[in-house]
């Protein structure tokens, strides 16, 4: 249990996406001008990571690693495809953020307004891929601990857009130097988090 | 096509143009996350610009030929296997050839599959234009990109390590007995977003057209 909890905090903040890794930067910086609409795609990644990572850990336990074969025959205990890895993540990836959207679309017509554009945006956003690589190169011991770190990693990128947000909504009532409005003060305000968030880095887990 | 109009006046701005007024990192916003997060020395950067070059150009051309057949509700389907088919390929190579590099870059090859900036090119310019011109427009973007990636390596390695390609340069010039140091925060993660900053500041300085009014 206390595994789990270290796992999940240390996705949050240790290894955030946005501030460590710079994964999902394209809509984190397209979607940040106001804190609704921030709120609805950080709540869209938290739901589809922690959806394909678990998905993609069975992929990666059962088919692509090597020897993950022996469960069909003994045969193929030199078998292996993680060559494949990419090209299966991603569909696996694209299919299931199609299925969830139109499950979604069914069943519950207000949360598909409040998250259904941001759907389609996220299949091709890198958290999402970035997430199911990390996954695969930490090589996590079993389904729940796959779980719990695409949750975590959710929830970091969800507060980190959500805080940018928040900041950029004040900073317009500023006298930002005309070059540097709009993108460049959003990258150095981002900068700034980050160096916040790195005082996480020292704690031992 | 002749070779006159391959090289026309239009042809040459789908070349220079993505090189500055619209820069795929700087204005377009496409292909960020991997352009900050190995950016930490020039030789991992020069080696993904490379693998960009190379996957977006082949990925434009691929998608324009089948441009026509290609139903638009599944096109971004088609579009990550067209990428995710040609990312294999550049990976398997680097393994192959450059095997510490790769090692460094690590998940970064294969989020070339959902760097933005092609699926955002075969989306804007692919589907639209014939074969010749979008490779154009990929080799230009590719270039606009590798360009900025360059030159925030090239400050982050010099200022940070002291080093460029791994070569000494600041040791050799004597600078540290002057009582220089290397600023190792250049070389945190953080420091990426900031010098790409500075430099859409610079960029925008210069160029007033680009400037953003909230």
């Amino acid at each position: 249990m206390q595994e789990l909890a270290n796992i999940f905090i240390k996705s949050i903040f240790i290894d955030n996406m946005v501030f460590a890794y710079f994964l999902g930067m394209c809509s984190y910086l397209a979607i940040s001008k106001t804190v609704k609409t921030s709120v609805g795609m950080g709540a869209a990644v938290i739901f589809v990571l922690g959806i394909t990572i678990p998905f993609n850990y069975l992929l990666e336990k059962y088919i692509l690693k090597e020897g993950a074969l022996v469960w069909i025959s003994n045969d193929f205990i030199d078998v292996d495809l993680s060559f494949l890895s990419f090209i299966m993540f991603i569909a696996v990836i694209a299919s299931i953020v199609q299925l969830v959207e139109m499950v979604i679309e069914k069943f519950s017509p207000s949360l598909y307004s409040s998250l259904g554009i941001f759907l389609p945006l996220i299949a091709v956003n890198c958290a999402i891929l970035g997430g199911s690589l990390f996954m695969q190169e930490r090589g996590y011991t079993s389904i729940v601990e796959a779980t719990v770190f695409g949750l975590g990693s959710g929830v970091g990128w969800f507060l980190a857009i959500v805080g940018i947000a928040a900041i950029r909504e004040k900073i317009r009532y500023s006298n930002v130097p005309p070059a540097l409005r709009g993108l460049g003060i959003t990258y150095i305000i981002t900068g700034l988090m980050g160096i916040a968030f790195m005082s996480f880095m020292g704690i031992k887990l | 096509m002749s070779k006159n109009s391959f090289l026309s006046k239009k042809n040459k701005m789908l070349l220079s143009d993505p090189l500055d007024d619209n820069n795929p990192i700087t204005v377009q916003v496409l292909g960020i996350c991997s352009a900050l997060a190995i950016t930490v020395q020039l030789k991992p950067a020069v080696v993904m610009a490379l693998s960009v070059l190379v996957v977006l150009s082949v990925a434009n051309v691929v998608v324009s030929l089948m441009r026509k057949m290609i139903p638009s509700r599944i096109r971004i389907i088609v579009f990550l296997v067209v990428i995710a088919t040609l990312v294999i390929l550049v990976d398997q190579v680097l393994k192959a050839f450059v095997y510490d590099v790769s090692k460094e870059l690590s998940v970064f090859v294969g989020l070339i599959i959902t760097n933005c900036i092609i699926c955002g090119r075969l989306e804007a310019f692919a589907m639209a234009n014939p074969p010749g011109k979008a490779f154009l427009d990929g080799l230009g973007n590719s270039f606009g990109y590798g360009i900025i990636l360059i030159i925030v390596a090239f400050f982050r390695e010099l200022l940070g390590a002291g080093t460029l390609f791994g070569y000494p340069v600041l040791e050799k010039l004597g600078v540290y007995d002057l009582g220089y140091e290397n600023n190792g925060m250049m070389i945190l993660p953080p420091m990426a977003l900031v010098t790409v900053g500075v430099l859409i500041w610079w960029q925008r300085a210069r160029n007033e057209k680009l400037i953003e009014n909230e």
